[in-house]
């Protein structure tokens, strides 16, 4: 009984369960276990069968914890590998905090891929949230304490939608079941309302930027593999192939750029591209065809990796240096050539380079959508690739490790750090030489071969001409960072660059977006000053009437009661 | 042994109301504690006696002194106070146990036997409320329960608890005058006492003048007595003024007596027909019970006081419990149930933890707790906990509390019930994460070493803690009597 429990348990509880045990074990061995932990879970998950299943009652409900099938074990597996670098690059670190929470957040999000029901799904979708955001608050700042607790609150509400659509969905369908949901019903809207928020949808975005370049440097690692390709997972396996995803999808391909070239904070630059490759994914999500699918998946695997080696390599930066303002670094290749190698290869991969993984996996979503004839939709995903390139592939490393020396001169990353970078280089380099056995893992068959000619060549121009921009605006001086004022700059810089129509359509974005929070705001206000004005100790609701009053009340009641009744 | 198994009934409440004055003659604190103690387990193993018996749809009728009804008094044990009685003297085991001679600043020292005696007095009261068949003896107990507790509210070193217990009395007096008023008009118009009886006679009689006359005044006696919006008034100063333990035994014990007296009065005695299709009581209760869960957890969150905010929230709940009672349907009256064992689960341990702050810190505002979490760390993980499950986070009593009262919304297709259900929740995020933040974020004015309460005060915080938890996750035991509770009120009445 307790054995067929056990092993009917899904993977990533291991780590959940161990998580407090190991951290209270002395550094190094504990720091040896806690390697352990993600390939031993690893280990477990690949001698699983293919297809697997388990269910437990609970009250009167059916609840499947355990489901391994095509989509969700590729998720497991890149989620294991996401959690051992990780738990490797932190591995200098004694901070016994956070690495119990890294832990459990690892271990939530892999147990959240392997739930069969939306009531599973839940309970580890609110404890990703719980556990994550200890690794925001490890910063000890105030800044960060604050950021934690907008992004619990935002984490908490998200998970209570998915509640509140799960409860809705049991009502229609009579089943708790996390299959195909669609969005017929209104149940299917909260459901897809909570996941749009963990996945950063236009608009729902704020708690990324805010609060992943608050965390610690080695939270932000952790931070940026899971929550939001859990959110990825969770679109793929609800809302596969539902139309409106594409246009929300190549809103967050599109938009973060323009903040991304603009921003000086670094490692929050590579949020604003976290939510731009998120925005890839989606669309994939959105067309929902089998090589959609199958493209999405495979660049979720490419981009755990890669986007934690851009936030380790950046994390080792401000590790060393203390800041992570591209205004205040440059010409750190000197001190730092092994990060400045791997941030490079990491650059590279985001910006699908062919021979990187971001190339056979970003070609693959493009594919799908040219094979379906969207051509606006295509055009945009192409921009926004030359846009990545801008931001993540070239701005990263040319503003930390070279531009202008800043004359820090600093020790190189710790070796854990260096390992953990290396290692997530090595499988840059080789998924984009052997994509074979990623494609291998991938939910649906593949006959997609990413080196043809006319892809190559296609990608190669863009990038070239992407880079060509960058150098003609660095060399003009026109490039962001290097303009004093920012915010005025910027729009002409727009203009100049892009069609005119982007900056009205941005101007009218942010006009909206700050009445829209204007309003919230203010009704906000409103809400408080009249809780505040009422029900705050010492006012009339807050402080205990004198007995009178009560006595008053309770004629009055009496008096309603007796009108009932007659 | 079988005979001695046929007296149980009365022994539930007779055990208590004989050591209550025991123990103000023994005044010795090393014998009263022990004493104390084994009573209250004694009453909690009777009553989970009497629950196993009845469990399976039996209904024990204690008759005194041979007299059957409609000439003698009984006492009548169905699920539904069985359940209540679980309750009650459960959570009365677990706080006496407590004993305050272990937390010296909780009760004033050389007055512990005051406590104890008012305590059992009080547990004989409530116990009485909620075993016995008889409406007149309703209020008699009810009288006991409340004159024992103005005693132990008035207890508290506040000397404003003196005052609290004194509106808590003029209020307490008003409920039950209105009650008592009710029983007589129901005593008029069927000429019996005895509950059944009652019942039968009102269902034949139909909506006359005078039970619609009772209908109201019960309903508002009632509802003074559990603290509905908006005759809440007399209890955040009753609860943030009376010693911890007090608040914790009263939060998790008195108001629940008064929901089983509503649903006993509405469903048993006037009838589901009577009180919600011809009267429409629901048209009332459930905007109150609304606004009452809106206004107690907004209160609560401007609260400076860690008990005050307690109280308030209380308020909140008790808006809960209302609320599904107000359905009218079984789902929602075992919703209304299932919360009332988890609310006191949660609460008790809440107020336990109000206990051990103020064993540490000679009080309970919100000031004093400012970094805590690192001083005592036990205390306030007992804390988080509870609180988690007043929030109702998976895993927790609460959600399991929600979770059956947004279904019993559902059920009567109220949408934006279940909505407004899932808001105030946010509302207790909001104050419990208050209390949170103060307790592991801020640093405190004063540095002070770690130290936990002694281990008789933490261990009982911690057991209702861990049944906040434990009945989170098996959680099937609990929700299967409520729910059997319910089905017997629907089915069998009384």
């Amino acid at each position: 009984m307790i054995d067929v429990f056990v092993s009917g348990l899904p993977p990533g509880v291991l780590l959940i369960v161990a998580a407090i045990p190991a951290v209270l074990l002395p550094h190094r061995l504990s720091q040896a276990v806690m390697m352990a932990l993600p390939i031993v879970g690893l280990a477990h998950l690949l001698q699983m069968p293919a297809d697997f299943s388990y269910s437990i009652e609970v009250f009167d409900y059916t609840l499947q914890i355990t489901r391994i099938d095509g989509l969700s074990r590729v998720f497991g597996i890149v989620f294991h590998i996401a959690a051992f670098l990780g738990v490797l690059y932190a591995s200098h670190q004694k901070d016994r905090l956070q690495a119990a929470a890294a832990l459990i957040y690892a271990g939530a999000a892999i147990a959240a891929v392997f739930a069969g029901d939306l009531m599973t799904l839940f309970v580890w979708w609110e404890l990703t949230a719980v556990s994550s955001v200890f690794l925001v608050w490890a910063s000890r700042t105030e800044a960060a304490l604050k950021a934690g607790q907008r992004y619990l609150i935002i984490q908490v509400m998200s998970g209570l939608l998915l509640l509140a659509g799960a409860i809705l969905l049991y009502r229609d369908s009579g089943t708790l079941a996390f299959e195909h949901i669609g969005l017929e019903s209104a149940g299917g809207w909260l459901v897809f309302l909570s996941f749009g928020i963990k996945a950063a949808f236009p608009l729902l975005h704020g708690w990324m930027k805010d609060a992943y370049p608050e965390a610690t440097v080695t939270g932000t690692v952790f931070l940026s593999g899971f929550t939001t390709k859990l959110a990825i997972y969770a679109l793929a396996r609800g809302y596969a192939g539902t139309d409106i995803l594409i246009p929300i999808g190549v809103t967050m391909t599109a938009f973060p750029i323009f903040f991304a070239v603009i921003e000086n904070d670094l490692r929050r630059v590579l949020s604003y591209s976290l939510n731009n490759q998120l925005g890839f994914m989606v669309v994939g999500v959105g067309v929902g065809t089998e090589l959609a699918l199958n493209g999405t998946v495979a660049h979720v695997f490419a981009h755990v990796i890669y986007k934690a080696l851009l936030f380790m390599a950046m994390g080792a930066v401000l590790f060393r240096t203390g800041t992570i303002k591209a205004s205040e670094l440059g010409g750190l290749y000197k001190s730092m050539p092994w990060t400045a190698f791997f941030c490079i290869i990491g650059s590279l991969s985001i910006s699908g380079f062919p021979l990187t993984s971001g190339f056979v996996s970003k070609s693959m979503v493009l594919s799908a959508v040219g094979h379906e004839h969207l051509l606006i939709i295509s055009m945009v995903l192409l921009f926004a690739s030359a846009g990545v390139l801008d931001h993540s592939g070239i701005k990263i490393p040319f503003f930390s490790f070279f531009a202008h020396d800043s004359g820090i001169r600093v020790k190189e990353a710790p070796i854990n750090m260096r390992l953990a970078m290396g290692i997530a280089a090595a499988f840059c380099i080789g998924i984009g030489v052997f994509p074979e056995y990623l494609y291998a893992i991938l939910p649906y068959p593949v006959e997609y071969s990413p080196y043809t000619v006319s892809h190559v060549v296609t990608v190669l121009q863009l990038l070239l001409f992407a880079a060509l921009a960058f150098v003609v605006l660095w060399k003009t001086g026109l490039y962001p960072p290097e303009l004093r004022s920012v915010i005025l700059d910027i729009d002409w810089t727009w203009r100049r660059l892009l069609p005119a129509a982007w900056s009205g359509v941005s101007e009218v974005w942010l006009m909206g977006q700050r009445w829209f929070l204007g309003t919230a705001d203010r009704s906000r206000l409103a809400v408080l000053d009249f809780t505040r004005a009422h029900l705050s100790p010492w006012t009339r609701f807050g402080e205990p009437w004198p007995t009178g009053v009560t006595a008053m009340w309770a004629a009055v009641l009496l008096f309603a009661y007796l009108l009932l009744s007659f | 042994m079988s005979d001695l198994a046929s007296h149980l009934p009365v022994l539930q409440v007779l055990i208590p109301l004989l050591a209550a004055p025991l123990c103000f003659l023994l005044r010795k604190e090393a014998i009263v504690l022990p004493f104390t103690i084994a009573v209250s387990f004694a009453c909690f193993a009777i009553s989970m006696n009497l629950l196993s018996q009845v469990l399976g749809g039996d209904i024990l009728v204690y008759e005194f002194g041979g007299w059957s009804r409609p000439y003698g008094i009984e006492y009548r044990v169905d699920i539904l106070n069985a359940f209540v009685l679980v309750v009650v003297s459960g959570i009365a085991a677990v706080v006496f146990a407590v004993g305050p001679g272990q937390a010296r600043r909780v009760i004033p020292e050389g007055r512990e036997y005051l406590f104890y005696s008012a305590a059992l007095l009080c547990l004989t009261g409530l116990l009485g409320v909620t075993i016995t068949g008889d409406v007149f003896n309703i209020f008699v107990f009810l009288e006991i329960s409340s004159l024992s507790s103005y005693i132990l509210i008035a207890l508290g070193l506040n000397r404003r608890a003196l005052m609290a217990a004194f509106s808590y009395l003029i209020m307490g007096t008003i409920g039950a005058t209105f009650l008592l008023i009710g029983i007589g008009f129901m005593y008029q118009a069927t000429g019996t006492l005895n509950m059944v009886d009652m019942a039968h006679r009102i269902q034949v009689l139909g909506p006359t003048k005078g039970v619609l006359v009772a209908l109201a005044f019960v309903m508002v006696g009632i509802s003074i007595k559990l603290a509905v919006f908006p005759l809440h008034h007399w209890l955040p100063n009753a609860y943030s003024y009376a010693p911890p333990l007090v608040s914790a035994f009263l939060a998790s014990t008195a108001t629940k007596v008064a929901y089983y007296l509503l649903i006993r009065f509405t469903f048993g005695l006037f009838g589901a027909a009577l009180v919600f299709e011809t009267v429409g009581i629901d048209r009332l209760l459930l905007p109150l019970s609304i606004i009452a869960m809106f206004v107690g957890s907004i209160a609560a969150i401007y609260q400076t006081e860690f008990k005050r905010l307690l109280a308030y929230s209380s308020i909140a709940q008790i808006g809960y419990m209302t609320l599904g009672l107000s359905f009218a349907t079984q789902a929602g009256v075992s919703a209304g149930l299932i919360h009332v064992f988890n609310h006191a689960l949660m609460k008790g341990a809440l107020f336990l933890v109000a206990a051990c702050v103020t064993w540490r810190m000679g009080g309970t505002n919100l000031d004093v707790m400012k970094g805590l979490g690192q001083r005592m760390p036990f205390t306030m993980a007992a804390m988080v906990v509870a609180g988690l499950a007043l929030v109702g986070v998976p895993g927790t009593v609460g959600f399991v509390s929600k979770w059956a009262l947004v279904s019993a919304a559902l059920e009567v297709d109220a949408l934006w019930i279940a909505f407004l259900i899932m808001a105030s929740s946010i509302l207790a995020l909001v104050y419990v994460w208050k209390v949170v933040e103060i307790a592991y974020f801020q640093t405190p004015e004063v540095e002070l070493e770690r130290r936990e309460p002694p281990l008789r005060l933490l261990i009982p915080t911690w057991i209702l803690a861990g049944a906040a938890i434990y009945f989170g996750i098996f959680s099937s035991y609990a929700v299967d009597v409520a729910e059997l509770a319910a089905q017997q009120v629907f089915m069998v009445g009384l």
